[in-house]
């Protein structure tokens, strides 16, 4: 074994906060909620430890402002909540995306509509992690499969929330979530773990809003010599509101911009067996582990499928999946909710012809292989 | 002495500001500028958190660091901002409907956490921005765009409230007692814990054009005729009170803050630990 490498035995949602404090994390607020309460309980018990501050907020709508607050005074900061208080957090995690303040929320996914089954897993937060804010707005949201994505995703969802001064959604489910599997926790340095651009001229001429030719403006923290200034409202270059039509254009423009110019970077997907796949499978989360189990009983049974596993489900990988699903004579959707809301997208891709299958559960109950191979046979 | 002006805190060229003549959130900005100067605050070490409504639109006006947040969140941002960087200065400058109405959930427990933060309330009884609606402060039976046949509902005391809530210190002031006003600014801000200033303060455009206060200056006769020094106020029987509000500090007491508490904690964790 490798110095400082730990081969551990632990949960999904361990695995996020280990791979939070792994990233640099060192400012949670939270109000507990299932399926997500191990996330708050691990970070409350190690933040002390850390240096770092656990806060248990009296909202998830204060949570949500208080890891805003947090990011802009220096800290890498992140929140974890479910179905419910994933709703609440919507209006400030708009202020985040306005701002261009990094900043990471988990939301462990569960059963809804409203309270729902709590204790059961979903996947039908898809639209809402996407569209779920008033104005139009571009996220990031990245969904782990295992208890090791957990833990590099995490890590990936913090190094794109300071890279592109975004809040960066991860988006597990209860059953990913509350899995327990070996993970091999990478020694420090292993992974790359991004900082954000700090200014470096002169103070007085510190404009947080004027994006570098990579499309993101250097971020200072409050007490710094960079004092500045950010605004849910309407802003100029300088933080200051800004009633310009003109500006405005050029304000929410760059927004969905910098993330359209690193599309490549942030659109990570895996690939099993795909290259003569007729049956392809698209899957995320919870769903992927039965698509590969139906995926290699097929091919035991002679059939060519293969698996596209969507690590990041936005932005969406359109590209990867018009390039799979051109040579696909059928593409199999499974997701845990009713309306097949992945589906629609691979719908939209690949055209109103394309023979897509959608598989969906949407009592509680996790997809099992078998469910999936009854779609297709 | 020359007295301070505050100047350099304001940003040049946005003056005049957009407050209507005769409201008192230009009055409460005069004061926290002064008081900034007075105590040798350096802009870089302050930030100012605002919330959304005409007192919201203050930040507009600072060149301190600023965070515009959304409608009565401020004081959950700026518990972010302190907890993390307990150096810093933060005040929040809110309404009575960011603080108390929409965001009085954040104000019970910003109080209770005991948070270094100071809070400046332009307690104007309804919700100026949005054209004069009740808010949780508005008096029962007063007028307003939401309530034209009088408010069924009763009003909450936001001294009252802080002071139950556990805040370290609580003032009431107005802009008629501008040079209170400002000493009671510069305690809130110098004192550690939650330290609250509400401000009564007048709207002529909605609130004292429906309740018969439509000249400027009429609510500030309003406030100066009601307002009593603490100590007058509390020598008063209970029922010669009514119609009377008390000015100056309320509450001054020593709690430990939460950064502190936190600390205490932390070193009690790192003991425990192998
Ligand atoms: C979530 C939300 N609800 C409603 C509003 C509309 N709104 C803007 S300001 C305001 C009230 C302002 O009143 P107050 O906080 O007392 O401040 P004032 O304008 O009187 O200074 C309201 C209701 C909003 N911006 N956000
Ligand atoms: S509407 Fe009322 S609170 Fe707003 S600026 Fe005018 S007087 Fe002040």
């Amino acid at each position: 074994m490798e110095l400082g490498r730990k081969v551990k035995l632990m949960q999904g949602n361990q695995a996020i906060v280990e791979g939070a404090f792994y990233a640099g994390a060192r400012f949670y607020a939270g109000y507990p909620i299932t399926p997500s309460s191990e996330i708050a309980e691990e970070s409350a018990k190690r933040m002390p430890l850390l240096g770092g501050i656990y806060m248990q907020m009296e909202d998830e709508i204060a949570s949500m402002a208080a890891i805003i607050g947090a990011s802009l005074a220096g800290a890498k900061s992140f929140t974890a909540t479910s179905g419910p208080g994933f709703s609440l957090m919507q209006e400030n995690l708009g202020l985040a995306v306005m701002g261009e303040v990094p900043c990471v929320v988990i939301n462990v996914q569960r059963s809804g509509p409203s309270t729902g089954l709590a204790t059961k897993p979903a996947q039908s937060d898809v639209m809402q992690i996407r569209w779920g804010r008033h104005g139009d707005q571009s996220v990031i949201a990245l969904c782990p499969a295992s208890v090791s994505e957990c833990f590099t995703l995490t890590v990936t969802a913090f190094n794109f929330a300071e890279k592109f001064r975004v809040p960066v959604i991860l988006a597990s489910d209860e059953v990913v979530g509350h899995m327990r599997e070996n993970i091999t926790i990478p020694s420090p340095g292993e992974l790359a773990v991004a900082e954000r651009k700090k200014p470096t001229g002169e103070p007085a001429a510190y404009k947080p809003f004027i994006a570098d030719e990579d499309g993101v403006a250097p971020l200072a923290s409050y007490g710094s010599d960079y004092v500045f200034h950010v605004s849910s409202s309407m802003h100029g270059p300088d933080g200051y509101s800004n009633n310009n039509p003109a500006n405005a254009a050029w304000r929410v423009a760059q927004l969905h911009k910098k993330i359209e110019m690193h599309r490549e970077e942030i659109i990570i997907t895996k690939t099993f067996d795909t290259e003569d796949a007729d049956i392809l499978f698209i899957a995320f989360g919870a769903t992927t582990r039965a698509s590969r189990a139906a995926a290699l009983e097929l091919r035991k049974q002679g059939i060519r499928a293969g698996v596209l596993q969507l690590m990041t489900i936005w932005p969406f990988a359109d590209k990867k999946i018009a390039s799979l699903g051109e040579r696909a004579k059928t593409v199999v959707v499974p997701e845990m909710n009713y309306s097949g809301q992945v589906a629609g997208e691979v719908q939209r891709i690949l055209g109103a012809g394309a023979d897509i299958r959608k598989v969906n559960s949407y009592n509680g109950e996790i997809i099992t292989p078998q469910d999936i191979l009854k779609a297709i046979l | 002495m020359s007295h301070a002006t505050g100047l350099q805190y304001l940003k040049k060229g946005v003056l005049p500001h957009m407050w209507c003549s005769g409201c008192g959130v230009g009055v409460m900005l005069g004061a926290l500028v002064r008081s900034f100067e007075e105590l040798g605050y350096e802009r870089k070490d302050t930030v100012v958190v605002t919330g959304i409504g005409c007192t919201g639109k203050t930040d507009d006006y600072l060149v301190t660091n600023a965070l515009h947040t959304t409608h009565g969140r401020a004081l959950a941002y700026a518990t972010g901002i302190k907890a993390f960087n307990p150096k810093l200065h933060v005040v929040v400058l809110m309404g009575d409907g960011d603080s108390v109405t929409i965001g009085g959930n954040h104000f019970l427990h910003a109080a209770r956490r005991n948070m270094d933060l100071t809070a400046i309330i332009i307690n104007n009884f309804n919700f100026g921005m949005t054209g004069g609606q009740f808010s949780g402060t508005t008096p029962a039976d007063a007028i307003t765009q939401t309530s034209i046949y009088g408010n069924a509902e009763r009003q909450l005391d936001i001294s009252a409230l802080a002071e139950l809530a556990g805040a370290n210190y609580v003032a009431r002031g107005t802009p008629y007692h501008v040079w209170e006003l400002k000493t009671n600014i510069k305690e809130a801000l110098s004192k550690k814990g939650f330290s609250v200033v509400e401000i009564y303060s007048p709207c002529p455009t909605h609130f004292g054009k429906n309740n018969k206060m439509k000249e400027a200056t009429a609510m500030l006769q309003w406030l100066k005729e009601s307002g009593l020094p603490v100590e007058k106020y509390n020598s008063l029987e209970k029922s010669a009170r009514k119609g009377f509000f008390a000015v100056g500090k309320l509450v001054d007491r020593e709690e430990p803050d939460f950064n502190t508490r936190y600390e205490e904690i932390r070193r009690r964790a790192m003991n425990l630990k192998v």
